[in-house]
């Protein structure tokens, strides 16, 4: 059987050399995201902000009609309201800003938007989220991601060198606030499914980063007659098939999702599908281009041949 | 090839059959098929609100009221302990959360102070000149909130389990707040209902010549007794006397019925303290109106015609669920503090078993997608990562199901992409492998050194990412934290299933095969 080989046995793409483009390139996705950040800021759902959200399905089938929820609801005198299809035809995705008052006129409303529907449509989820909970939510994500970051730094510190800690770090912020760039210019709903999607794109691409810094560290040893450069461009060689594949497995999964998970992980499935692809390029080009700005000591002068085969051997 | 021991084949087919043992129940729906399988220790896993439907209330007890109260009875403490002690005071008030008086007399500071602190010795208490000053401490605080907490979560399960609802679970979190989780209840709008009253009943006299008719919302109260609007109308108002009479601590039951004129009303039962109480009070004062008082408003308040003992009706304007609903907050208790709701989540049964399904879909696809690519990247060795994932798929399930962790539709993706993530593992050492062979190595030296250097990165790598679930998992709502667990136990069960399954099969097929050649050549 002829296998697949998405990447050639031996491949020698010198990678640095592009690295400017590259920076050139994250850098535009991150004043990309900061400019989007300004005008569009982010969608923050009521997990956040704090608010109503109903799902309804029609009980008519064939002729949902969102213009008429729309005139219907309108009549609560509710505030802010933002009615979108969800998933299906059918399927509405009612949000309502905080009421005015205390909590009970907030437990009011979701009843009054019941009562309202009752006769066209099912509730399926109705959710409520006071704003003092939303506040302490947005500070618990900002903590979750900030002690993620410092765990994975202090570990690769204790692994590898400091120069190694810093570029992974630089690396793995590069692809938060891209990813939080992404929620911002699609106007995607910033919500709690979203920050799990970002620490996992962080998890996903801290171990692409480290499956190449380790490749890094084992080549210094073994090449020390050899400038940084090329230890560099050849570690990512070395790992480009399964760099690939990887990517590529795990892909197929999250499209999964995406496609047959349902709405409501759609979004978290997309903001995935970015994380895996940005991931990947950020532990290439930036994480990897970064190490060149540090003089990484190989230790004595000597090529360290133990381990390696009399034929492999360099010199 | 030590690597083939008779141990390490025992260890792998034990932890497959036990993982097969405990994960086996999930695959079967209906109870009597499960029926079938009581013999096996494992349960199925706990699915999650947004799986199974069902609702999720936040609650947070207002302990500012209950400050308020206990600051409040401190104060008569405070009153009758000076008179006991002969101690002249003036201006004994409450203000901004303080209680201050003036002394007057002889009485040394020192003998006042001692008389506080014998109420309490961790009251902060101060004085200047002849004035003092006296307020709660933070430990005052952190113990009336304990034990109003303890009672609140007592009282709201009793409201609750009343109701009927299926295996409610009910937590506290963190200081003042409770968690109620609500399995299969898709609309909440009762159980919220009755949380939201405190139910705090007294039976209280009305005064004796100042009538409703006589009240509008600017009438000012005399001394000794304290205006109260009428439950079901806001605009009439009733002139009662602060004395409590009778409490609501004092029931033994109550429950709905019928009124003389048949209109709905609860009837209730006194403890046999309470009826004596009871008594005493409606025998002396027969002819005047005796205020029903619930959480702070007038219910009603008939004229007592004859002395009555034990047993009473509380009649009102009410709906036949309102006298329902009314007995049953009687009979399970005044909740000690008043219940904010800071977030509901109600998932429907429909939308539930929708994702479910979508769930189900996705992970087979899933792993049909994977297992399809592995085999033609990989071909034998595909096959044998293959089995490594099916084995992993396994161990999740077993582990979740051990554990009794809830498994939340973001826990359904952490397995989908753990199964995309799971065979990494195995990608590393394949390509290492590979490697090694194209350097020159024949094939078992290739397989044994891209084992033994793998393994360092696959530790790494997995460490890694099990910081960034750990952050997860402390971030930690609900869904989230079921996506965290599955996440963290897939890391765990997919370095295991590389490090020995893959490692064993490998060995064992490039020894009797005697293979010179990898399937990793071209």
């Amino acid at each position: 059987m002829k296998l697949l080989r998405l990447i050639p046995n031996n491949t020698n793409f010198d990678f640095l050399r592009i690295k400017i483009i590259a920076f050139l390139f994250s850098l535009i996705i991150l004043s990309g995201t900061f400019i989007s950040l300004i005008v569009n800021n982010l969608n923050y759902g009521i997990d956040f902000k704090g608010g109503i959200l109903l799902e309804l399905r029609s009980k008519k089938p064939n002729s949902p009609n969102i213009n008429e929820l729309r005139e219907k609801i309108s009549t609560l005198n509710a505030g802010e309201v933002s009615i979108q299809n969800f998933g299906k035809k059918t399927d509405f995705l009612v949000r309502i800003q905080k009421q005015e008052g205390d909590q009970k006129e907030q437990i009011a409303m979701i009843e009054k938007v019941k009562t309202l529907t009752d006769k066209d449509y099912t509730v399926r989820r109705s959710e409520f989220v006071g704003p003092v909970v939303g506040d302490e939510l947005k500070t618990a994500g900002i903590y979750a991601v900030s002690l993620a970051l410092l765990s994975i730094m202090i570990y690769i510190w204790f692994r590898f060198e400091w120069q190694f800690s810093i570029a992974a770090i630089l690396a793995l912020i590069h692809d938060v606030i891209t990813t939080v760039g992404l929620f911002s210019i699609l106007k995607l709903e910033f919500n709690l499914a979203t920050i799990a999607a970002i620490l996992t794109t962080a998890g996903y691409s801290i171990n692409d980063t480290v499956v190449i810094f380790d490749r890094v560290r084992e080549n210094l040893r073994r090449y020390k007659s050899k400038t940084h450069y090329f230890i560099y461009n050849k570690s990512i060689n070395e790992t480009l098939s399964r760099t690939v594949i990887t990517s590529v497995t795990t892909l197929l999964a999250l499209f999964i999702i995406f496609f047959f998970g349902g709405a409501v992980l759609s979004d978290f499935a997309l903001a995935m599908i970015w994380g895996v692809i940005i991931g990947t390029f950020s532990s290439i080009f930036v994480a990897v281009s970064l190490l060149t700005y540090f003089n990484i000591n190989k230790g004595e002068k000597v090529d360290d041949h133990t381990n390696i085969p009399e034929y492999e051997r360099e010199n | 090839m030590k690597s083939l021991s008779k141990i390490r084949l025992i260890l792998i087919i034990v932890s497959v059959i036990i993982g097969i043992v405990y994960a086996i129940p999930n695959f079967f729906n209906t109870s009597q098929q499960v029926q079938s399988f009581n013999f096996l220790p494992g349960k199925k896993i706990n699915l999650g609100l947004d799986l199974q439907g069902g609702s999720y209330l936040l609650l947070k007890a207002d302990m500012d009221v209950v400050f308020a109260e206990k600051l409040d009875s401190l104060l008569s403490d405070i009153r009758s302990s000076l008179r006991k002690s002969k101690i002249k005071y003036k201006k004994l008030s409450i203000q901004n959360d303080i209680i201050s008086f003036q002394k007057r007399g002889e009485s040394s500071n020192e003998k006042i102070r001692s008389i506080i602190f014998s109420l309490d010795k961790n009251l902060i208490v101060e004085n200047k000149l002849d004035s003092f000053f006296i307020k709660f401490s933070e430990q005052n605080k952190e113990n009336i909130t304990k034990t109003t907490m303890a009672q609140a979560i007592e009282i709201v399960r009793r409201r609750i389990d009343e109701t009927g609802t299926n295996e409610p679970s009910i937590q506290q979190q963190g200081a003042d707040r409770i968690i109620v989780q609500l399995p299969g209840l898709d609309d909440p709008s009762r159980i919220k209902k009755l949380l939201g009253k405190t139910a705090k009943l007294t039976f209280q006299l009305a005064h004796p010549s100042i009538f409703p008719e006589d009240l509008d919302k600017d009438s000012k109260a005399p001394p000794g007794f304290i205006k109260l609007q009428e439950d079901k109308n806001p605009d009439r108002f009733y002139m009662i006397n602060k004395r409590v009479m009778v409490s609501g601590e004092m029931l033994k039951d109550a429950s709905p019925t019928f009124d003389r004129n048949n209109s709905p009303s609860v009837s209730f039962q006194l403890s046999p303290l309470g009826g004596k109480k009871f008594g005493r009070v409606t025998g002396k004062n027969i002819g005047r109106a005796f205020a029903i008082v619930l959480d702070g408003k007038v219910v009603s308040a008939p004229v007592i015609q004859t002395q009555i003992f034990s047993t009473g009706q509380i009649t009102g304007a009410f709906s036949v669920q309102e006298t329902n609903d009314l007995a049953l907050v009687l009979r399970s208790g005044a909740l000690p503090a008043p219940m904010v709701i800071l977030e509901e989540r109600s998932v429907g049964p429909g939308l539930g078993s929708d994702s479910i399904s979508a769930g189900k879909i996705a992970s087979i696809f899933g792993l049909i997608a994977v297992m399809v690519f592995m085999l033609i990247t990989y071909g034998m060795f595909g096959v044998f990562a293959n089995i490594a994932l099916i084995c992993n798929i396994i161990f999740i399930i077993a582990l979740l199901s051990l554990i009794q962790a809830t498994l939340t539709l973001p826990g359904i993706a952490g397995i989908v992409l753990t199964m995309g993530m799971a065979v990494d593992a195995n990608v590393l050492i394949f390509e290492r492998i590979k490697e090694e062979f194209n350097s020159g190595r024949n094939v078992l030296d290739a397989i044994e050194a891209g084992f033994q250097r793998a393994i360092s990165t696959i530790i790494d790598a997995n460490l890694t990412t099990l910081f960034a679930a750990l952050a997860l998992f402390s971030f930690g709502s609900g869904p989230i934290k079921g996506f965290s667990v599955t996440l963290m136990i897939g890391i765990a069960t997919s370095m295991f299933t590389a490090i020995v399954i893959t490692k064993y099969i490998v060995f064992l097929y490039s020894k009797k095969k005697n293979v010179n050649s990898v399937f990793l050549q071209d």
